[in-house]
């Protein structure tokens, strides 16, 4: 019985960055720069499910258990989902869809163009998230979704770069992706 | 110093009232009842409103309290400002330590001037102030001064950011003597008829409308006048990136993000960027400050 609710609970928390965005546009608390807020508000929430996925593998080892891998794909495409709304807010909040000034920015802002980079490389892991997927790639899709180390580093470059300064949240998001990932260096080693 | 009464303070209310009366009296008749300090960007439609006093006080850049915008206005409250001097020194005949209540006894007016912050979004601040010049000839100038440096208090007992590297403290900014000199240069004693919020760099700052939020150094303890180009706080941490000029320009863009709009503080959601303006819109004012200069190297 327990079971058969475990993964909508789940679903219902991680939606938790909706909750808060939505109690601040209701109540107007967004602040003076309401359109910056929403934008900067999804970011830094890819940034924590981008690390909440990387944890998932490490806690399997770590508690010896497999329950965590139910989880995987639903963070992930979590952490999809909250990417398209950062990307779409800066695009069509912030931009109005004005595509010109837009690829001017892909090309020649470094912050953009990793940011697009990863967005791009999250839609390919979204897409191919499938058990049917899974199947057709047999064992390629391993290796295709280690993209996730790739799309972890061009997150926190991402939040590094279009920070004035690094002190101090892109410098303490960028050491907890490193040291996940180091622990899956460590991990190959063992095995 | 004048004190004002608190029957003198004009509520935010009233302000903006008389603010939309006097808009509606024509932008130049206001001007010129209101003194002789240009208004801002009068043909773009919105911008001669002043942000709220709430945006003013609660979002702000003061790496010295934090790095994030409301860090200033939770962590400024208790900061000492009393008692507080200003020095004057370097290539000056006679330097001079004057007393922070003595600058604020010189004459201040209102004036409504616009801020462009470097990372792409604008205010629109009614200061109280007077042109740093007066300041300036308080003291005799060597004809061998070139720059003015501008230097914010060290006090990382207070000012919490000061105890990480954030930037090399203390605060430096600085200008090229003739840009001190004109009169939009100005030394900020208070906004919105009020008294200069800590957060917003008691008790005294300096504001040039013409250039990025980061030139205009708060909380200054000493001005000093010196033969070589200062180096500058953002320019020491990333010259590429942050130029001594540092005017605002739409057309230089920062290396990492453009220059070409801004956002607007204070408006809703679905308000979109404005075009940017050379200058800030004080082109008419300063353009000749750059004669024969490319921008585009001098950024």
């Amino acid at each position: 019985m327990k079971k058969n609710y475990l993964k909508p609970t789940v679903f219902l928390l991680l939606l938790w960055p909706i909750y808060v965005i939505s109690y601040q546009i209701i109540f107007d608390e967004l602040g003076p720069e309401p359109v910056d807020r929403i934008i900067n508000h999804f970011g830094e929430w890819t940034l924590i499910f981008i690390i909440l996925t990387l944890s998932i593998s490490p806690l399997r080892k770590i508690t010896n258990s497999t329950e965590w891998l139910k989880f995987r794909r639903m963070v992930g495409l979590f952490t999809f989902s909250y990417a398209s709304i950062h990307m779409l807010s800066y695009v069509g909040l912030d931009y109005r869809f004005d595509i010109e000034p837009l690829i001017n920015d892909v090309f020649k802002k470094k912050f953009v163009f990793v940011g697009f980079s990863a967005w791009l490389l999250l839609t390919v892991l979204a897409l191919t998230s499938s058990d049917m997927m899974v199947r057709v790639l047999k064992s390629y899709w391993k290796k295709l979704h280690r993209l996730v180390y790739v799309i972890a580093i061009f997150g926190s470059l991402h939040f590094i770069w279009l920070s004035k300064t690094i002190f101090f949240k892109p410098l303490i998001y960028s050491i907890i992706i490193l040291i996940l990932l180091s622990f899956r260096i460590k991990l190959k080693k063992n095995a | 110093m004048k004190k004002f009464k608190h029957s003198e303070i004009t509520s935010e209310k009233i302000y903006n009232k008389r603010r939309s009366f006097i808009k509606s009296m024509g932008y130049g008749l206001g001007a010129i009842t209101l003194n002789s300090v240009p208004l801002i960007n009068a043909n773009a439609s919105n911008l001669n409103k002043p942000t709220s006093y709430e945006d003013i006080t609660t979002y702000n850049n003061y790496y010295e309290f934090g790095t994030g915008k409301s860090d200033p206005h939770r962590r400024a409250k208790n900061f000492p400002t009393k008692p507080w001097s200003v020095k004057i020194e370097g290539e000056v005949e006679k330097s001079l330590e004057l007393p922070v209540e003595e600058v604020l006894a010189i004459k201040s007016e209102e004036r409504i001037l616009k801020l462009r912050c470097v990372e792409g979004w604008s205010m629109v601040i009614p200061w109280l102030g007077f042109s740093l010049s007066e300041l300036l000839n308080k003291v005799k100038i060597k004809p061998n001064a070139k720059f003015v440096e501008f230097e914010t208090v060290y006090n990382p007992e207070e000012m919490v950011g000061q105890r990480y590297p954030v930037l090399n403290w203390p605060y430096i900014e600085g200008l090229r003597i003739d840009e001190a000199m004109h009169p939009l240069t100005t030394v900020v004693t208070g906004l919105y008829g009020k008294p200069l919020p800590n957060q917003n760099g008691a008790p005294l700052r300096i504001f040039i409308p013409w250039k990025y939020g980061f030139k205009s150094a708060k909380a200054i303890v000493k001005i000093k006048l010196t033969e070589k180009m200062p180096n500058t706080a953002w320019k020491n941490a990333s010259p590429r990136e942050y130029g001594f000029y540092s005017n605002v320009n739409p057309e230089v863009d920062h290396p990492r993000w453009s220059q070409a709009t801004e956002r607007v503080i204070g408006e809703s959601i679905l308000a979109p960027r404005i075009k940017t303006l050379m200058f800030n819109g004080y082109g008419d004012e300063v353009a000749h400050l750059y004669s024969g200069m490319d921008l585009k190297k001098n950024y």
